[in-house]
């Protein structure tokens, strides 16, 4: 199967999430499409690996997850704390922090 | 050629001479109000002392040949950076021995004299702090051996005048006064640092030694350049054309002040630089010129400002301007009158002292009136200071044989050597001299009594009279003295220089036509002021008078050609600052706020517009990679 499939699905993938975090209002599922654009970049780096030959793409993926695993630690106790004071999870009601 | 000597035996005491004074300042200065008891006597003691070291070393210094009378001491290594290397070093040939006399002898009379005449004053300790301070500066300044060491005496001087000027701060007159000549003297200030920065970097040093050694080697327009930022600084100093503005205000001061500093010694530091650096003047025809030129005019502004106040101190600084003007002048004809303007320089502060403190002691007796139209009759309240203002009088106008006939008449007669024109000028002013002198001992001790209500007029106490008595010998044995026994020539011949020249005019006959001419002025002065009722408000006067009486226009001259220009200038700038470089500043820093509070609301606080402007931008600079790769 030509790699090149692979990099116009992570494209897709990537589409998909970016819009996710645009038009979603639940903190929860912001943070899915976040993922998602985090594994379709992973995609890439694999498929591009693929192409070129070399080892380096797949290593920038573990890399990738490693930190993939350590945001989703920080970013889920940060949505749970927000809601807990705030009884909801939509990302548009906390804009304190502005001008 | 001078050799210079170590200094010792009493020589070693050089450092002794200023650093006694300084210390008596600075304990009166510093230690407050609980030495008010005892601080006077302090002051007096310290210059005493002065005194006292310095007749010793006269002795010591007479015991020694004509070569070997120059002493230095050099105490430290004052400024060493790069190829400048001052040392704190003093030097005492006999110029300097005769300043020293000067300074601490009258001094000492003039510190007595103060005893009883600030005796009610609540800050007598300052009063005599400051004096102190002054001698301490003034020997400095003619005990340097370099320029520098001398500009910091220069500028002490300076000091201690503005302070002693303003002394009666409370009067706005005063105060006024002593910021006047402070600023105008730094003027003639700026001349001096001038003059000192253009010989280091023409001689590589400062030191008079090596100035004047190596004057050869300068040019001649360099010299002259020196010369005439050194006739600039000597014209602050001294009340000279064009800076002479400053010294018929410093009359504000008390009359002590205006004896010891405004008469006797500070303003006399002119005639001591120009004198001091006879080498430059030597070499310089042109600033020579310019002094001589300086000196004559001074002379008559001096003495026709002297002639028409009504204020007998201010008619006493015009007496001293114009004396000045013959010491600048006869220091500007070269080796045939630095001797003279010395000589008269000395003589001159003794008698000019002596009828000062007369002032002083008019006025005490007068519950301090200036006014001479409300004098008149004091000959027979005041026997002792009329006496005594008298002779001084006498002295000024050049009456043989006291001691002013014997240096005027040298100095006219050293002007005859040199030029016809400028002797006879020296001769009408002294004419000049003889009236407002004769002017202002008729207005104050004959004719009729015009005193003010309430004033009963009295002999000042002995603490002040003795003073006067003291100087008044002076006045009329100094001049004898000076140049027969004193020798005043041969003495002062080895650091000035001296020529005499051949004149047509036979002695006799000039001397004769000089005091014809003075008696002439004299006459003229007591026909119309001791014969003739005097009026009590002053008569409008001639056109010449009412100008004297504006001082000249002095004030009036400085106020369009500096004061107002500077006003100008400081108002343009005032607006220039407010409306350009604020302008600008402001200016920006609005510009910058307006655009920030433009951009302010795209912080909005929506977590989905920054993912929408970071989306933005990265599709963004996709678009960019991928257009610099297509093209």
């Amino acid at each position: 199967m030509n790699p090149s499939n692979y990099v116009i699905l992570s494209a897709l993938l990537f589409g998909i999430g970016a819009l996710g975090v645009l038009v979603r209002r639940n903190a929860i599922v912001v943070f899915m499409s976040v993922e998602l654009m985090l594994n379709a970049a992973n995609l890439a780096f694999v498929a591009f690996a693929r192409m070129n030959g070399n080892l380096d793409g797949q290593v920038v993926a573990f890399f990738v997850m490693v930190v993939a695993a350590a945001e989703v630690v920080v970013g889920l106790a940060i949505i749970v704390q927000i809601f807990r004071s705030r009884r909801s999870a939509s990302i548009d009601e906390p804009n304190l922090l502005k001008y | 050629m001078q050799e210079v000597m170590p200094a010792t035996g009493v020589f070693s005491l050089l450092w002794l001479l200023i650093a006694l004074p300084l210390a008596g300042a600075a304990i009166l200065l510093f230690s407050g109000r609980k030495t008010n008891k005892w601080g006077p006597y302090l002051g007096v003691f310290t210059v005493f002392v002065d005194a006292i070291i310095a007749i010793w070393m006269l002795i010591a210094m007479m015991g020694n040949s004509a070569e070997q009378r120059t002493f230095s001491q050099n105490e430290f290594s004052w400024m060493f950076a790069g190829n400048l290397k001052v040392d704190m070093a003093f030097q005492l040939d006999q110029l300097s021995m005769v300043f020293v006399l000067l300074i601490t002898v009258v001094g000492t009379l003039i510190h007595i004299y103060s005893l009883g005449y600030m005796s009610h004053d609540p800050d007598k300790r300052k009063f005599f702090g400051y004096l102190n301070l002054f001698v301490a500066a003034m020997l400095l300044l003619v005990l340097a051996n370099n320029y520098l060491l001398l500009y910091v005496g220069w500028e002490g001087v300076g000091l201690a005048s503005f302070l002693l000027i303003s002394f009666w701060q409370i009067k706005p007159t005063a105060a006024a006064a002593g910021k006047k000549a402070f600023i105008i003297n730094r003027v003639g200030d700026v001349g001096l640092s001038l003059a000192i920065m253009v010989m280091f970097v023409t001689f590589g040093s400062v030191g008079f030694d090596e100035v004047f050694g190596s004057t050869s080697q300068a040019s001649e327009g360099t010299l002259t350049a020196i010369g005439l930022l050194l006739l600039l600084a000597a014209a602050g100093k001294s009340a000279q054309f064009p800076l002479q503005a400053w010294l018929l205000d410093a009359m504000e001061g008390p009359t002590p002040v205006s004896a010891l500093i405004h008469a006797a010694t500070m303003v006399t530091a002119g005639v001591y630089l120009i004198t001091r650096s006879n080498a430059i003047f030597d070499a310089a025809a042109w600033a020579a010129t310019a002094v001589v030129v300086v000196g004559v005019i001074t002379m008559f502004m001096g003495a026709i400002i002297g002639s028409a106040k009504d204020d007998i101190k201010k008619s006493l600084a015009g007496s001293t301007m114009s004396q000045i003007g013959y010491m600048v002048l006869a220091a500007g004809l070269g080796p045939v009158g630095y001797v003279f303007a010395i000589f008269h320089l000395l003589t001159h502060g003794v008698f000019k002292a002596g009828l000062f403190l007369g002032a002083g002691s008019v006025m005490h007796g007068m519950n301090d009136n200036v006014n001479m139209r409300r004098y008149g009759a004091l000959r027979t309240a005041m026997m002792v200071t009329y006496a005594t203002f008298i002779i001084g009088t006498l002295s000024i106008m050049g009456i043989p044989p006291f001691s002013g006939f014997w240096s005027k008449d040298s100095i006219i007669h050293a002007a005859f050597e040199s030029n016809t024109l400028v002797g006879i000028l020296t001769i009408i002013a002294a004419a000049i001299t003889g009236f407002y002198m004769t002017r202002m001992a008729a207005m104050t001790f004959f004719g009729k009594a015009r005193w003010e209500d309430g004033v009963h007029p009295h002999e000042s106490p002995k603490v002040m009279t003795i003073p006067l008595i003291i100087l008044a010998i002076g006045s009329t044995f100094m001049g004898i003295a000076l140049l027969f026994w004193g020798n005043i020539e041969t003495w002062l011949e080895p650091v000035t220089g001296f020529e005499e020249k051949h004149i047509a005019i036979p002695e006799w006959a000039l001397i004769t036509i000089t005091l014809i001419l003075v008696l002439a002025g004299a006459a003229y002065g007591w026909i119309q002021y001791a014969r003739r009722e005097v009026p009590l408000v002053a008569p409008r006067g001639n056109w010449l008078t009412r100008a004297a009486r504006q001082d000249l226009y002095g004030d009036a001259v400085n106020n369009t050609l500096v004061v107002q220009p500077s006003f100008w200038l400081s108002r343009f700038l005032v607006w220039f600052d407010g409306s350009w470089i604020d302008g600008f500043v402001n200016g920006s820093a609005a510009f910058f706020g307006g655009l920030s509070a433009r951009l302010r609301p795209y912080q909005s606080g929506f977590i989905r517009s920054y993912a929408l402007s970071m989306v933005g931008g990265a599709v963004l600079v996709v678009l960019a990679l991928v257009l610099v790769r297509l093209s």
